[in-house]
């Protein structure tokens, strides 16, 4: 095996750090007073309102729009239509890669989902475009709606996620089933969901001849830049995007979506700026969802519990039109050792919108199913389910064999199931009650999420008077790229963090890659880092070369970095200060740039994964089946923590979207109509903080060589995983009963209760 | 925008002659009739803004031991009404569990009486629902029908009223007071809301034009006070419509029951008296033996109307528990989650 030589740059060697602090966010006050401005907050002069009319259907062809109504109503401006929309350079159902993904910006009559934007009303108020939009009052040629997993033809898709192959097979897994021991066969189902960020959707848009400014929320600036310059036919340069703040974007803001287009087409047409917000209705529709999941899972086990295969098929459904296919089976791949390991999907085709990345895209489905099946078997092999893990715990990647980068899962388990006080659990279900006569059931699930990295890049300039100024072009939906960033920034220009301008969250920034797969921070992360790091090198390349500084002769020796100043690596005592340095020298500034990318050597030589334990604790009320969590203990350990506040928040938000999956979220969609009929946030439901328990989350050490030269995996989808299955589970230990379908709902405690 | 008049009358009298004409609609906290202006499935041509006339935002203690409540008496301030929860705990423990803080703040009593059901088909204008469109139809019939109605509906309306706050004054007698244009006259809430039948559109027995003015509790309600509370089984914690809630009052004397009193929401077209079950309790012991009868015949003409069949075994376990906790006596202090199962017994957190 290739040795790979673990990159710390000597640069970075220093006393003191502000990585590891619990700052609280840069942003927050902005945030808490109401100054911190949103894409929807601007309104440039002379703007316009756009307000988009929406499909009804989830079938056919628009038949007719009474614009010359629409147009009539006064403080309308204009209507526009697949008549009159301005063209476009690309076509919107072009596909050329397999992050590019096809849209609705009304480039026929067609209707392919419910909610499909099929007209924008421009007007000079709002009220006045909304009741435009009503005016329209379409009339369609309906087509009956394919909804559901079931009654619609099924195929093998060829990839899924973005390019993963859709099935694979490791050793003798039909065997091992038919000989084992032990085994299971059961189904799980999950529904689709929709993010539903906070933030609606929306774009302020405003053309200077063939110059475009843009506010807009998006997880990926320069992504989002060289789409939208495609498709007007215009220099990415004439793209400006401010997108400061995320209100949220879960996966639904890394995509250009049609409704954005329709922004940017409507301020073409009226020559004004436009904003064009969506309501939350409409963002059941055209931004991507979840794909409801169907799972299959079979396993075996020797004698003494050890699996001897595991089996995961998962059915899932994209949109008739474009290919996105939810990856649940693959939460099998690299968890749970066993000699034999088959993974498979099939999907259908459905009228609704094309589902997307949603916050741990198929692992979060895919680990809820796992979770719940695991606890089934080691029921079946008669173990507890804690015990159960530790036997068929992966030493080594199970289907490649690769060692991994780092894996302190075990001390996830050890430290999670100490807190929770895992050890006094019965095996047996229904055995406790609490004081007032709860069931009260507790249970657990692994969490695990692959440490990506994406491609990024930052520029670095220190000056002669004292200031330094980091730049990338990242994104803040929430997480606190703004913190956790600008200490790295700080880090890596060995200043303190009030020393360094960070500037991140437009387009002109240099990339910063995107805000997705848990990746932002390892990626745009290590592009600060280098971007420090080079530019401390060139302070240090004059200061050791010139005979009049203090460090002169230190190049074999080396430099350290500390406190804005450099100093002899055997010398403490002999130092300079960058100041001094450029003042020297006659510079005004110095500025580098560096990159962050994955180490495919590494990568090629490592599995690099994320690890949590997850304990819940739940109380059922044995008569009436409403289920409360009670108590969550998360043990995660993700490589290097650069703010642990921060980190904390994202362990606990993860845990709360895990008590959602498997308790509380589900779009029901009418099988008829193909219409969401619970499209809003009083029915769709999340967790109030009324559902949501006491939470500990517990920071594992865990030191990570080879991921990245600074050591980090990634926080921001793993803690979803394995809670939703620790929840599912200990609602089987209170009650007894195994809910196979999601949410679990009263309905399904009602037959195991006592009544 | 839709133009629509907007008016707001200083006095009664200015308010009803404003709302005389087709069309009008009276506006007060505005929480349940602008979602539905939003949302394309209320249209009304004139809004006659009660919200600021005056005298009808009092809490009263009556000379006769009854209890007057002005219409716009905002539900948060009648829930935090240190009496008036003394002498009616079930029914602040309902309004306590009904929508969110926020929305209480606004919701006023008069407009809790009238709103309007949650049934998904009603929402959405593109299906067919004959509450919203005279004889359009009903797509709830073989839609999503999991949280509608297993007692009196009929097959051109299977929608629930959502009401939290109607379910206890149901069964506590308490009378509306209502305004109109030839006068004054009342009636009680368990008359208020008609089932659908055939003409599922009408929501209440207010003539067009006529405006609720005061809600009356008769001095008997609060004999219950000792033994009454107010149960909800929900899909969340909070900030969810019922699926099955129960409104249960005891009078309790010599260790058998004397009096009882049981509502029942989330299942019918209109918070529903389970009057049978009522009398089946007078005279019994307090305990689950009595209770579990009772139960059983309050739903006897229940069925199911789409797929929520389970709907009807929770409510006999909702009734059960109701009557339980009414017997174990009320608790001195609402408890934290009003109306939870969670916060049924003493000592209950907020966070379990």
């Amino acid at each position: 095996m290739l040795d790979i030589i673990p990159t710390r740059d000597p640069a970075h060697i220093r006393h003191g750090s502000n990585s590891g602090q619990p700052l609280t966010r840069r942003d927050g006050a902005l945030k808490v007073t109401g100054a911190a401005r949103y894409a929807a907050d601007n309104h440039p002069p002379k703007m316009l309102y756009a307000v988009m009319a929406v499909s009804s259907i989830a079938r056919g062809r628009v038949v007719s729009l009474d614009v010359a109504a629409a147009k009539r109503h006064p403080g309308v401006v204009e209507v526009m239509t697949e008549q009159n929309r301005p063209a476009l350079a690309e076509d919107p159902d072009a596909k050329t890669n397999p992050f590019m993904f096809r849209y609705e910006a009304m480039q026929n009559d067609r209707v392919r989902y419910a909610n499909q934007p099929i007209a924008v009303v421009i007007a000079e108020t709002l009220e006045a475009a909304t009741e435009g939009a009503a005016l329209l009052a379409p009339t369609y040629e309906v087509e009956p709606a394919r909804t559901g997993l079931d009654g619609n033809e099924s195929f093998v898709p060829p990839a899924v996620g973005v390019g993963n192959p859709s099935a694979l097979r490791h050793g003798d897994v039909d065997g091992a089933l038919k000989t084992s021991a032990h085994a299971i066969d059961v189904t799980y189902e999950t529904p689709a969901q929709y993010h539903n960020a906070m933030e609606p959707h929306g774009i302020v848009a405003q053309w200077d001849g063939d110059k475009l400014s843009i506010d807009t929320p998006t997880q990926g600036l320069v992504m989002m830049q060289a789409r939208i310059a495609g498709l007007f036919g215009i220099p990415p340069g004439n793209v400006h995007i401010r997108s400061p703040f995320l209100g949220g974007g879960f996966g639904s803001k890394g995509l250009i979506s049609g409704p954005v287009v329709l922004g940017l087409l409507a301020a073409k047409l009226v020559q004004r700026p436009v904003k064009l917000v969506l309501r939350r209705d409409q963002m059941y529709g055209p931004v991507g969802h979840r794909s409801p999941t169907r799972q299959r899972l079979r396993m075996a086990t020797a004698k003494d519990g050890a699996l001897t295969a595991i089996d995961h098929h998962a059915k899932v459904a994209s949109s008739t039109f474009d290919d996105f296919f939810e990856p649940a089976a693959n939460a099998s791949h690299s968890l749970y050792a066993s000699p034999a390991i088959a993974i498979s999907h099939e999907a259908v085709r459905l009228d609704n919108g094309t589902p997307l990345f949603m916050r741990a895209p198929g692992e979060a489905p895919g680990s809820l199913a796992l979770e719940c099946a695991i606890d089934e078997m080691a029921l079946a092999c008669g173990m507890d389910p804690l015990a159960f893990r530790l036997k068929n715990y992966a030493e080594v990647e199970p289907i490649s064999g690769r060692p991994f980068s780092s894996k302190a899962l075990r001390e996830c388990y050890t430290q999670g199931a100490e807190r929770f006080g895992w050890a006094k659990r019965p095996l047996e279900p229904r055995q406790m009650r609490d004081e007032n006569g709860f069931l009260v059931g507790w249970g657990m699930g692994t969490a695990i999420f692959p440490a990506l990295m994406f491609a990024a890049e930052a520029r670095a300039v220190v000056r002669r008077d004292g200031s330094a100024t980091m730049e990338t072009g990242a994104h803040d939906m929430g997480q606190g790229a703004w913190t956790a960033l600008a200490q790295i920034a700080a880090d890596a220009l060995a200043l303190g963090i009030d020393e360094v301008e960070f500037k991140a969250g437009t387009s002109d920034l240099p990339d910063a890659g995107i805000a997705g797969g848990s990746a932002h921070t390892a990626t745009a992360g290590s592009a600060i880092h280098n971007a420090g790091a080079a530019v401390i090198a060139k302070l240090a390349e004059l200061a050791t070369s010139d005979q009049r500084s203090p460090l002169f002769g230190a190049g074999n020796a080396g430099v350290i970095a500390r406190g804005g100043r450099l100093h002899r690596r055997d010398d403490d005592s002999r130092s300079e200060s960058y100041v001094d340095i450029l003042a020297r020298a006659g510079l005004a500034e110095v500025e580098a740039r560096g990159n962050g990318a994955i180490d495919p050597a590494a990568q090629a030589n490592y599995a690099m994964q994320a690890h949590g334990a997850v304990f819940a604790e739940v109380k059922v009320d044995p008569e009436l089946g409403q289920i409360r969590v009670s108590r969550m203990v998360g043990a995660f350990a993700a490589g290097r923590v650069i703010n642990p506040r921060l980190v904390k928040s994202q362990y606990f938000g993860g845990m709360i979207w895990g008590i959602s999956f498997t308790l509380h979220e589900e779009a029901i969609t009418d099988r008829r109509s193909g219409r969401i009929m619970n499209a809003n946030l009083a029915e769709y439901h999340v967790p109030v903080n009324a559902d949501v328990p006491p939470m500990e989350a517990l920071m594992i050490d865990e030191h990570d060589p080879y991921v990245n030269p600074l050591g980090i995996k990634g926080v921001g989808e793993i803690a979803i995983t394995g809670s939703a299955g620790a929840v599912a589970n200990a609602v089987w230990h209170a009650t007894g009963v195994r809910v196979r379908r999601f949410p679990i709902r009263i309905d399904d405690l009602l037959k195991g209760g006592d009544g | 925008m839709k133009r629509f008049d907007y008016v707001r009358p200083n006095t009664l009298t200015e308010a009803i002659s404003a709302a005389a004409e087709p069309g009008a609609a009276y506006l007060a906290g505005g929480t349940n009739l602008l979602d539905l202006m939003k949302g394309g499935i209320a249209h009304p041509t004139r809004l006659v803004d009660v919200s600021r006339l005056p005298g009808l935002d009092r809490i009263e203690r009556q000379a006769d031991g009854s209890w007057r409540i002005g219409a716009l008496v905002r539900n948060a301030d009648l829930a935090q009404d240190p009496d008036f929860a003394k002498a009616f705990p079930a029914i602040v423990e309902a309004l306590l569990s009904g929508a969110s803080g926020q929305l209480r703040n606004a919701a006023t009593v008069g407009g809790n009486l009238l709103q309007r059901t949650r049934c998904s088909y009603f929402y959405d204008p593109a299906s067919a629902c004959n509450k919203r469109t005279v004889g359009s139809g009903c797509d709830a019939r073989e839609g999503d029908n999991r949280l509608h109605a297993i007692l009196g509906w009929s097959d051109s309306c299977i929608a629930t009223h959502p009401s939290d706050f109607c379910v206890p004054l149901t069964g506590f007698d308490a009378i509306v007071e209502i305004a109109g244009k030839n006068g004054s006259r009342e009636v009680t809430v368990e008359a208020l809301h008609p089932l659908p039948g055939t003409t599922p559109e009408r929501d209440s027995v207010l003539a067009p034009g006529e405006l609720i003015t005061a809600l009356r509790l008769p001095a008997t309600a609060s004999t219950f006070a000792g033994h009454a509370r107010y149960l909800k089984v929900r899909d969340r914690t909070s900030y969810a419509f019922a699926l099955v809630s129960a409104a249960a009052g005891l009078v309790i004397e010599n260790g058998t029951v004397k009096e009882a009193r049981l509502a029942l929401g989330g299942i019918a077209a209109k918070p529903w008296r389970a009057r049978s079950a009522e009398a089946m309790l007078a005279g019994a012991r307090p305990e689950r033996a009595a209770f579990e009868p009772a139960a059983r015949a309050a739903l006897t003409e229940a069925k199911p109307s789409g797929d929520n069949a389970f709907k009807i075994e929770l409510a006999e376990r909702v009734i059960v528990r109701a009557l339980m906790l009414a017997a174990a006596g009320t608790p001195d202090r609402v408890p934290a989650l009003p109306a939870s199962p969670f916060s049924s017994h003493a000592g209950a957190a907020l966070h379990a």
